[in-house]
């Protein structure tokens, strides 16, 4: 926990400090009776955040945080391992759909978080993966015409276009 | 009088067959979120708010409302049932509610709770159609620097009246402001902060992306993490006869509900407090009052209504600011205002004036789903309790891809929906360090609108700051919101003087 609260922050700094780099490609100074520049507003506002990063850096080598005091571990073995699983398949998931699409990485995902993270039957497993693209499709694409990503998918959509658009 | 009028009015938009059946369905839905361990009213209007794009804005406005509402009953629900809050705004509910389950009376428990969050709705939704008129008619008067004024209290708040540590409330206040920066230049239309030249970022980042990231996919992996241990679920049986026994026995708990109702109402109002220390305040408030505060925390009635009617007051009480003034009262609210952006209804003073429809049909459709609520909280117990029961490794598969889903939705880009899966993991680990989150949500709503009240007072005044002092109104509330975020300091100066003192 100690060591994560410092790494933050500094993390945290770093970034401040790049916005504030960025922000400063417009003016961010007074212009003479108009008032702050097209910069400003991100420019002093990274800069505050930039402030409050050293700020809880200097409480943390006062120990004032109770992160700081704390020997808790950040993330225990068991909650990092579940961490690393649930967010590696949301990555691949997004990634997924890109070449897949939603209907075809929507699936995968069911399959691997409902079988293989929460052991659940396959029967049930298919029913999931199975129900929750076809709600999606009528409920976005029919009901709100949002068009979802479909990636290579695509062709096989276009005789449900026809039927329902 | 003419409220009177213009509340039935909205009653005649509130009970038209599409409205009613989506106050009664937002009632259901917000029920069940309440009811989930872990997810409360912010997290099913964050995920939900891209599904009702496909009604009208006042009905969108009124489902929304009704699962805010419905989830202030449900978050009892899990409290009371496995002692783990529904939601954060039902943490006193478990003080109570938990000991009256492990002694047989879960029913009764859920019976009071539902009866209270009934009642402090009614007394909190009275309170709100009397006030919101002339406050939004005094608002009416309100210039930009005003509107300034009025963000700078909101965000003080956090700072003076907030728990958190000062220098993480700040740094999520200022990114959350940073983020809301990003895009075209509201005034030169230049572009800017858009990461060496990333399409993605020159249309801004949408306030549904952090919301849905934060409230979506961090809440979920922090309810992966705390919930990774076995729950006991109470039994409880409902029958009419132990409903009217309950109820009989409610009368020596009205003096609590009305106080927890007021309390409930008060903080609801300031954008920093809302439904959670709300229900705290009125949960502690009724145990110092009360004849005999021994039995508290062990079963006590009073101590289950006393939190409940507060949060439900206090889920009406911030909406008047949202309404009446455009600065949302919680961060549920926050995300309603951006919505209301979204469907080009335009947040402020002027919404009472140009939107009578909309307002009075969302106050009118307050009052309905107050009742359904009511009705359906006793009527569905049993189904709740199978919720509970309900492994999360069926809910969060289907949570993470409507979130997915909901992040594609209003801009139709992936690109934003990368953003939300790095909003929602960084803000998870950031949680997890005591950096708060409502303040980056509230200032990414609010943002672009402190901005362009800035610098438009600026243009007025031709550069000068005192435009900020020198109006009535718009002084006072500066005063007061610098005082907020003094206040810290005065505190610290004060230990200080006391520490070299003794």
């Amino acid at each position: 926990m100690r060591r994560a609260e410092l790494l933050m922050a500094i993390a945290l700094a770093i970034f401040s400090s790049y916005l504030m780099w960025e922000s400063a490609e417009l003016p961010i100074g007074w212009i003479p009776g108009e008032g702050p520049g097209g910069g400003a507003f991100p420019f002093w506002l990274s800069l505050g955040m930039l402030i409050c990063c050293i700020w809880t850096i200097v409480r943390w080598f006062q120990r004032k945080t109770p992160e700081s005091r704390s020997t808790e571990p950040y993330l225990d073995r068991q909650t990092a391992v579940l961490f690393g699983l649930v967010v590696g398949a949301l990555t691949l998931m997004i990634g997924l759909i890109h070449f897949v699409g939603v209907y075809g990485a929507v699936p995968l995902f069911f399959i691997f978080y409902m079988r293989f993270l929460g052991r659940h039957s396959w029967p049930q497993t298919f029913a999931l993966a199975f129900a929750t693209p076809v709600v999606t499709f009528f409920f976005f694409e029919i009901l709100l015409h949002i068009t979802l990503p479909k990636g290579m998918t695509e062709p096989l959509f276009y005789p449900l276009y026809d039927i329902f658009m | 009088m003419e409220t009177i009028q213009l509340l039935l009015d909205g009653f005649g938009v509130a009970l038209q067959p599409l409205n009613l059946a989506l106050v009664i369905a937002g009632c259901a839905v917000g029920l069940f979120i309440g009811a989930m361990p872990g997810l409360g009213s912010v997290n099913g209007v964050a995920i939900l708010l891209p599904v009702t794009f496909v009604v009208p804005p006042t009905s969108a406005v009124i489902f929304l409302g009704a699962i805010y509402y419905g989830a202030m009953y449900g978050g009892a629900v899990s409290s009371i049932m496995l002692g783990i809050p529904g939601a954060s705004t039902a943490v006193a509910t478990t003080f109570d509610g938990r000991p009256m389950a492990l002694k047989g009376e879960a029913d009764k428990a859920l019976v009071t709770a539902a009866v209270a969050s009934f009642a402090g709705g009614t007394i909190s939704i009275l309170l709100f159609t009397a006030f919101a008129p002339p406050l939004a008619e005094v608002a009416l008067a309100f210039g930009s620097p005003e509107e300034f004024a009025l963000m700078l209290l909101a965000f003080g708040t956090f700072i003076g009246l907030g728990s958190d540590d000062i220098p993480k409330t700040l740094f999520s206040i200022f990114i959350g402001l940073v983020l809301s920066a990003v895009g075209l230049d509201i005034i030169s239309g230049e572009p800017r902060l858009i990461f060496g030249d990333i399409p993605g970022f020159f249309h801004g980042i949408n306030f549904l992306v952090l919301a849905i990231g934060i409230y979506g996919i961090g809440e979920i992996l922090w309810t992966i993490e705390t919930s990774k241990g076995e729950v006991a679920v109470s039994e409880a049986k409902v029958t009419v006869r132990r409903i009217l026994e309950t109820l009989t026995e409610l009368k020596k708990s009205v003096k609590t509900i009305i106080m927890g109702s007021f309390i409930g109402y008060f903080v609801g109002l300031l954008p920093a407090a809302g439904a959670t220390p709300g229900s705290i305040m009125a949960y502690g408030v009724a145990k110092s009052t009360s004849k005999n505060p021994e039995t508290y925390g062990k079963g006590n009635m009073d101590g289950v209504a006393a939190p409940e009617a507060a949060n439900n007051a206090a889920s009406t009480g911030s909406m008047l600011p949202m309404l009446t003034l455009g600065i949302p009262g919680s961060p549920t609210t926050a995300i309603l205002l951006g919505g209301m952006v979204i469907w080009g209804l335009e947040p402020g003073p002027r919404l009472f004036v140009e939107q009578t429809e909309f307002v009075w049909g969302l106050i009118a459709s307050l009052y309905a789903a107050n009742l359904f609520a009511l009705i359906l909280n006793i009527a569905f117990i049993p189904a709740f309790i199978w919720v509970l029961k309900l492994p999360f490794t069926i809910l969060a598969p289907i949570i993470f891809v409507l979130c997915v889903v909901g992040g594609y939705a209003p801009t139709q880009d992936m690109h934003d929906v990368w953003l939300m899966l790095i909003f929602g993991v960084v803000g998870y680990l950031m949680r997890k360090l005591d950096y708060p989150m409502a303040p980056a949500v509230l200032a990414i709503v609010l943002g672009p609108l402190a901005e362009s009240s800035m610098r438009q007072s600026l243009l007025i005044s031709q550069g000068s700051p005192m435009v900020f002092f020198e109006r009535p109104i718009a002084g006072v509330i500066m005063v007061i919101a610098i005082m907020l975020f003094v206040l810290p300091l005065i505190k610290l100066v004060k230990n200080r003087l006391r520490g070299t003192a003794a």
